[in-house]
């Protein structure tokens, strides 16, 4: 049976996750949006700046967040001067590497969502009267529903299988930064390895359910039944 | 305020320019015909601020729309739209797709009800239906009732049948028929469809590449023989005509205009009416003299007034009959045996003629 630790990981994890999934998706509209609208030179750049956290190794990720956020780093300066404290080994810390980490898995859902639903429900609806922002609610978010699913399923997932980034910005804090990847590695350490199959096959149950959702809620054919 | 569409568009893009001064009358349907990439759906969509070119000048019953300085976004203005592919909002049903627009309308200036833009169209047993469950007609005719219901002061049709085939053309022709006869919203028409332009047309311009080539009363330009128009299978004269009579037993309306009076095959109307009667060029043959043993019912007195060359041993001759021209596709040889030149009198024998509206 899994410990009260185990249970209090796994807490901890859906609260991370659902955090940072909720981050993303605000912060991440609107740069989607941008991305899938501009012709600006600087669209690439940014394209290639979002996609990097998927080709870079977690722990590299990690290590620039403790440089940056730590003591010495611009970032921890700026948090300390702000009255914030530092962020490496705290809850809050973990939020911030985590929405990087995460980030092209939410954005280029939503990217790919807006640029399917393309130009011309846009045009349809301002000979209607409608404004752009009353555009952007009344019909590009009911047009990229397919997106958002993805983006907060992938988003979501993505955060909960979190682990170098973790190990070097969060340690190892029960109830602040432990998450239960990393219970799963202390438990093997200590060879547990009961404990270590409780939430490990806990991981893989919950990962099959989520894209099985995916699959479920989402199939391609509802994206190709426009009129 | 004055009425009438001007529309001055000067819009340049590497291979294509479109440089037009347009003023068009503010009743009415005109048509903007011309071959593909002739610019036509591009004075549209400027017209509707879709596309933005700074140095455009559009003013559109007194109101300036486009100038310098001035740009009102397409949601300000009081345009209907009507997309070739119809636009509808695929996660709206029909019936949200019409109330779309209408309710981002001040009460105060709706005057088209949706009850009435859906009886106009026909699409009361639809309104349920999500829009991929519509056959390409259906879709369509709500496209065109969504636009109508945001209540427009100037609608704009970009090729509406384009995409139809000629089933559902035939299916969705009697509606915009309608539109024109019973709704006094002028109509901006993009068509290169001949059928359409002689069915719908009150006034037209014709462009080609970006140019303004004629434009005019529609019945004028298309029987003007300098005119591609007035060339090939489908070129026709169309002339408004009153009904005078009808022939139940045969299955016949008569009509009379000011070159005489015509049979043609019956259509609900009531005598008195004014009517368009569409006379194809290559339905009218020429005699020297009246035949009287013939089967061909209406043979009028004409006088030729131009000739010109049509395609390769086809003759377009212009004719005047009575003030009213119309014109006949016959083949060279037969104006060579015949000696037609312009000036000669002879007898129009009309086989084909149809009330178009």
């Amino acid at each position: 049976m899994p410990s009260a630790a185990d249970l209090a990981a796994i807490a901890l994890t859906l609260k991370l996750a659902a955090l940072t999934t909720l981050i993303l998706l605000l912060l991440g509209t609107p740069l989607a949006w941008w991305l899938a609208r501009t012709r600006s030179r600087w669209k690439g750049v940014a394209g290639a700046l979002v996609a990097l956290p998927i080709v870079l190794p977690p722990t590299v990720i990690g290590f620039y967040f403790l440089v940056t956020m730590g003591p010495d780093g611009p970032i921890g300066r700026l948090t300390q001067s702000l009255g914030l404290g530092l962020l490496p080994f705290t809850f809050a810390g973990l939020v911030v590497g985590s929405v990087v980490y995460s980030m092209p898995f939410v954005i280029q859902p939503l990217q790919n969502a807006f640029e399917a639903v393309g130009n011309e429900p846009l045009e349809a609806a301002a000979t209607l009267r409608a404004t752009p922002l009353d555009t952007f609610f009344s019909v590009v978010l009911p047009l990229a529903r397919p997106g958002y699913l993805t983006a907060i399923v992938m988003g979501f997932a993505h955060t909960v299988g979190e682990f170098g980034v973790v190990l070097m910005i969060g340690g190892n804090i029960p109830d602040r930064t432990r998450v239960v990847s990393v219970q799963i590695y202390d438990h093997v350490e200590a060879l547990e390895y009961t404990q270590a199959h409780w939430l490990a096959a806990g991981m893989v149950a919950f990962s099959f359910v989520v894209l099985l959702a995916l699959y479920v809620l989402n199939p391609t054919g509802q994206r190709r039944a426009r009129a | 305020m004055s009425a009438g569409i001007r529309a001055a568009l000067r819009v340049s893009h590497p291979g294509f320019s479109l440089d037009v001064d347009l003023a068009l009358p503010g009743r009415g349907v005109t048509a903007l015909s011309g071959p593909s990439g002739c610019g036509k759906t591009t004075c549209l969509r400027a017209v509707a601020g879709l596309q933005r070119t700074p140095g455009n000048r559009i003013e559109v019953n007194g109101q300036v729309w486009q100038d310098d300085g001035v740009f009102v976004p397409t949601h300000r203005r009081a345009i209907g739209y009507v997309f070739q592919e119809t636009r509808l909002f695929a996660h709206l049903d029909v019936r949200r797709n019409l109330e779309y627009g209408m309710c981002r309308v001040p009460p105060s200036a709706r005057r088209v009800s949706l009850a009435q833009a859906v009886e106009l169209l026909g699409i009361g047993a639809l309104m349920a239906r999500q829009p991929h469950t519509l056959s390409g007609g259906e879709r369509q005719r709500v496209g065109m009732a969504r636009a109508l219901a945001t209540s427009p002061a100037l609608l704009l049709m970009d090729e509406p049948l384009a995409s139809l085939d000629a089933e559902r053309k035939r299916e969705v022709l009697p509606y915009l028929e309608r539109l024109h006869g019973e709704l006094d919203i002028p109509v901006l028409y993009v068509t290169h469809a001949p059928d359409e332009l002689a069915r719908l047309a009150d006034h037209l311009v014709l462009l080609d590449a970006g140019r303004v080539v004629a434009a005019g009363a529609a019945a004028a330009l298309m029987t003007k023989l300098d005119l591609p128009l007035a060339h090939g299978d489908t070129a026709g004269a169309v002339i408004r005509a009153t009904v005078v009579g009808h022939e139940p037993a045969y299955h016949l309306t008569q009509v009379e205009f000011a070159g005489g009076r015509l049979h043609l095959p019956h259509r609900g109307t009531r005598i008195g009416q004014t009517v368009r009667v569409r006379i194809q060029a290559r339905d009218v043959s020429l005699t020297l003299h009246r035949q009287s043993d013939t089967s061909v019912l209406n043979i009028l007195p004409a006088t030729v007034t131009e000739l010109a060359d049509d395609s390769p041993g086809q003759t377009m001759v212009g004719l005047d009959l009575g003030g009213t021209r119309i014109l006949a596709r016959i083949t060279r040889k037969s104006v060579d045996l015949l000696q037609l030149a312009p000036g000669m009198s002879v007898h129009a024998q009309v086989k084909g003629v149809a009330i178009v509206e």
